[in-house]
């Protein structure tokens, strides 16, 4: 292997550190969360998760988190995501699609623009968790 | 690992703890577990097990953090991990019951910088901890690693690296507290025999029992090592460096041993590095584990590869160390504090802690204490904090007795000096020391005059030898003690014992033997009560030295509530017990041998004990 210069171990830095920011706990410019109760599983929050993960992986983002939680209550409209951009209000997105997901991560989470034809409305539940 | 899999980003790290506490609780069995149940439910696109080094909280291992969330999970088995990857990562719902419940509370609380244990904590040593794989360097270099050496070599004299380090006020960690700056720039400005090299060392030989701050920090994050000291050879102008290790560390020497070939494949190590034309590299010396190796000349004639044995100085090593050159030793945990003091400046180290001691340590937490661990807290901190507050006090309910700081050299500090503030200059006043930062924590059962005969064994046993002070005075003093705890003392041997310990603390050749005297000085000062109980009323208030025990049955418990199970007669080795089957048994006190059998297996509470 050549030896490294300083931009090279720049570079090593950058790279890595996009991989591995998600273990600090840190500044992120979103979160998002599919909800993968049974329902959610059984409607298809797999595929939602997967094309999020193509998502990140192919933008190369280090600050966007993705997460998931159980069963959101609203069994019907699964498979659900909650979108959380930094310093708004989250979002619970409704009967989503593959395609939907795409359309929301590129919209809302990277534009900062609401997707409101998709959206069941803004707000959380609270929880002490 | 292929190219494209480090290139891959996961939604979820799981930290595993791999420091030697939590791998010895088989937390590699628990990392494979993890990865096998991930697969079978197809998360390995979604989730990566990493290997940490040592997490600190070592009372609750196996550890595991899950990231991003910083969810801690505690005290893991193997049987645990189908339902937390099942609950927690294919569901998203976190497993309250493998969470940390602090003592006596009922909730547990899931986010580990909610911990009264990490939040008082001040990470600077071990500022990588529990967040990189220290077998990966790409991942310190992640943590803004090797970006101090990058300013020293490319942008600061040699000169303006050791002013920083002296501004910064750093004190070797090793225990001794010799300021750093000032060391660096004796090695500087000697001259080198012949045109010689000039040399560094790590000293990684960590003897005292107990103590663990090291070895945690060469496991967890070598890397912070190898970079503290290349900013150290550019100082000093050395351009070979050797960690010191005992071999009793393999999981140290191995970690240590592959970040070295990874920094010398990026060409952080060897020639010309970063193109600077600066050479350096560092080999690692295995060490056989003798204690008097930690001492800077033993250590030296020991990677010579002459007997561990100190000697006499001046001449410091800065002066004429190693094959006679001059050579800048630092401790572990004072090397893994450069690259920070560089990185961030003098300044911004020098605001932390008290006026004459800067920055944080590492201290090992052990003993009788709750939260048995490894702690790094900002200097001037007090005792009361770290034990009660970091350490959450003392378990099953008993009282604070003493602190032992600073190793079996260092000295035992009672409560009354709870609220003393951490810092070298306190630490000795108090009779103990720094050292390298051991804390062992001792509660109302523990006898002060055998904890320091105990303390002395070992210093007697690891001595040398080669001074007489050191070789006999332990000696003899071990003898007044051990007489003392069975019951043989007389007045004499107090004053006796006073007048050895000062004087093996004035003659001794190094540091081993002026320090040895430490436990016995601080105990008969502060606890010469329990001394003279001892020698004048033949007891053990604390009932541990068993030759003082005298052993009883109450008869009417024994007849009453045991119905005279016959269980103490049938375990005494020595026939001592009389007594059959429901009858009311008694000790025979000449047949006695004092063993306390009787007393631990009664489950009635009839054994007294006096």
């Amino acid at each position: 292997m050549p030896k490294l210069t300083l931009e090279e171990l720049a570079k090593i830095r950058e790279k890595t550190k996009r991989l591995t920011t998600i273990r600090e706990g840190g500044e992120y410019r979103a979160k998002v969360c599919v909800h993968m109760g049974t329902c959610g599983i059984a409607a298809g929050a797999r595929s939602i998760m997967n094309a999020l993960m193509k998502e990140l992986e192919e933008r190369a983002l280090g600050d966007v988190l993705l997460t998931n939680s159980g069963c959101a209550g609203l069994c019907s409209r699964e498979p659900m995501a909650t979108v959380e951009v930094a310093g708004q209000a989250p979002v619970k997105y409704v009967d989503l699609t593959e395609k939907k997901i795409k359309e929301i991560f590129e919209k809302h989470v990277l534009g900062g623009r609401i997707v409101t034809e998709y959206a069941l409305g803004i707000g959380s539940e609270k929880t002490d968790f | 690992m292929t190219e494209a899999a480090k290139e891959k980003a996961f939604r979820v790290h799981l930290m595993v703890c791999a420091g030697t506490g939590c791998v010895s609780n088989h937390s590699f069995e628990i990392k494979e577990a993890l990865e096998k149940e991930i697969k079978k439910l197809g998360l390995d696109n979604e989730v990566l097990v990493v290997t940490t080094g040592c997490n600190g909280f070592c009372e609750r291992g196996p550890l595991l953090v899950v990231q991003p969330g910083n969810i801690f999970y505690q005290q893991l088995t193997v049987k645990d991990v189908p339902h937390l990857v099942e609950e927690h990562l294919l569901k998203g719902r976190p497993v309250k019951k493998l969470m940390y419940t602090p003592p006596k509370e009922k909730t547990p609380i899931p986010v580990l910088s909610d911990i009264d244990f990490f939040r008082k904590q001040v990470l600077i040593a071990l500022r990588n901890r529990g967040l990189i794989d220290p077998e990966k360097i790409d991942e310190y270099i992640a943590r803004d690693g090797y970006v101090a050496m990058g300013k020293a070599l490319t942008q600061m004299t040699p000169e303006k690296i050791i002013a920083e380090i002296t501004i910064s006020g750093l004190r070797g960690r090793g225990g001794a507290g010799f300021p750093t700056g000032l060391k660096w720039q004796m090695v500087r400005n000697a001259v080198s025999a012949n045109g010689g090299a000039k040399y560094l060392i790590c000293n990684g030989d960590e003897g005292d029992p107990g103590a663990f701050m090291d070895r945690s920090i060469l496991e967890a994050d070598p890397h912070s090592v190898i970079e503290g000291m290349l900013i150290g050879a550019k100082a000093v102008g050395a351009t070979q460096g050797f960690v010191y290790v005992r071999n009793e560390y393999p999981l140290a020497i191995k970690r240590m041993t592959i970040a070295l070939e990874q920094a010398r494949a990026y060409g952080l190590l060897g020639q010309d590095i970063l193109g600077t034309g600066f050479d350096f590299d560092i080999k690692i010396v295995r060490g056989a584990g003798a204690f008097v190796c930690g001492e800077e000349t033993a250590l030296i004639a020991s990677v010579e590869g002459r007997l561990g044995e100190p000697r006499t100085r001046p001449p410091y090593p800065a002066q004429s160390g190693l094959w006679g050159q001059p050579t800048g030793i630092n401790n572990v945990e004072t090397w893994a504090n450069v690259p920070s003091i560089i990185a961030r400046g003098a300044k911004w180290y020098a605001s932390i802690g008290t006026p004459t001691s800067k920055g944080t340590k590492v201290f090992s937490l052990v003993g009788k204490i709750n939260n048995t661990g490894l702690v790094e807290v900002p200097m001037g901190i007090t005792l009361r904090e770290i034990i009660y507050d970091i350490g959450g006090g003392i378990p099953g309910g008993k009282a604070f007795k003493a602190v032992q700081t600073g190793g079996p050299s260092g000295g035992c500090i009672p409560k009354e000096q709870l609220d003393l503030p951490i810092d070298y200059e306190s630490l000795t006043q108090a009779g103990s020391m720094m050292g390298s930062g051991g804390m062992v924590v001792m509660d109302e059962d523990t006898c002060m005059v055998d904890v320091a005969r105990y303390f002395l064994s070992f210093t007697q046993d690891e001595s040398c030898g080669k001074c007489t002070p050191c070789r006999e005075g332990t000696k003899a003093m071990l003898d007044i003690l051990t007489r003392i705890t069975e019951g043989k003392g007389t007045e004499e041997d107090l004053s006796l014992l006073q007048d050895m310990a000062l004087a093996v603390k004035d003659s001794a050749l190094c540091g081993l033997g002026k320090t040895a005297p430490n436990p016995v000085l601080t105990t008969m000062r502060y606890f010469l009560n329990e001394y003279e109980t001892h020698i004048r009323d033949k007891k053990c208030p604390a009932h541990v030295c068993r030759q003082l025990n005298v052993y009883t049955i109450d008869e009417e418990r024994c007849l009453n509530k045991g119905k005279g199970c016959d269980l103490c007669r049938r375990n005494c080795a020595s026939d001592a017990i009389q007594g059959a089957k429901n009858e009311a048994h008694r000790i025979d006190q000449s047949k006695c041998i004092k063993c306390g059998v009787c007393f631990d297996v009664c489950n009635f509470g009839a054994v007294k004990v006096d």
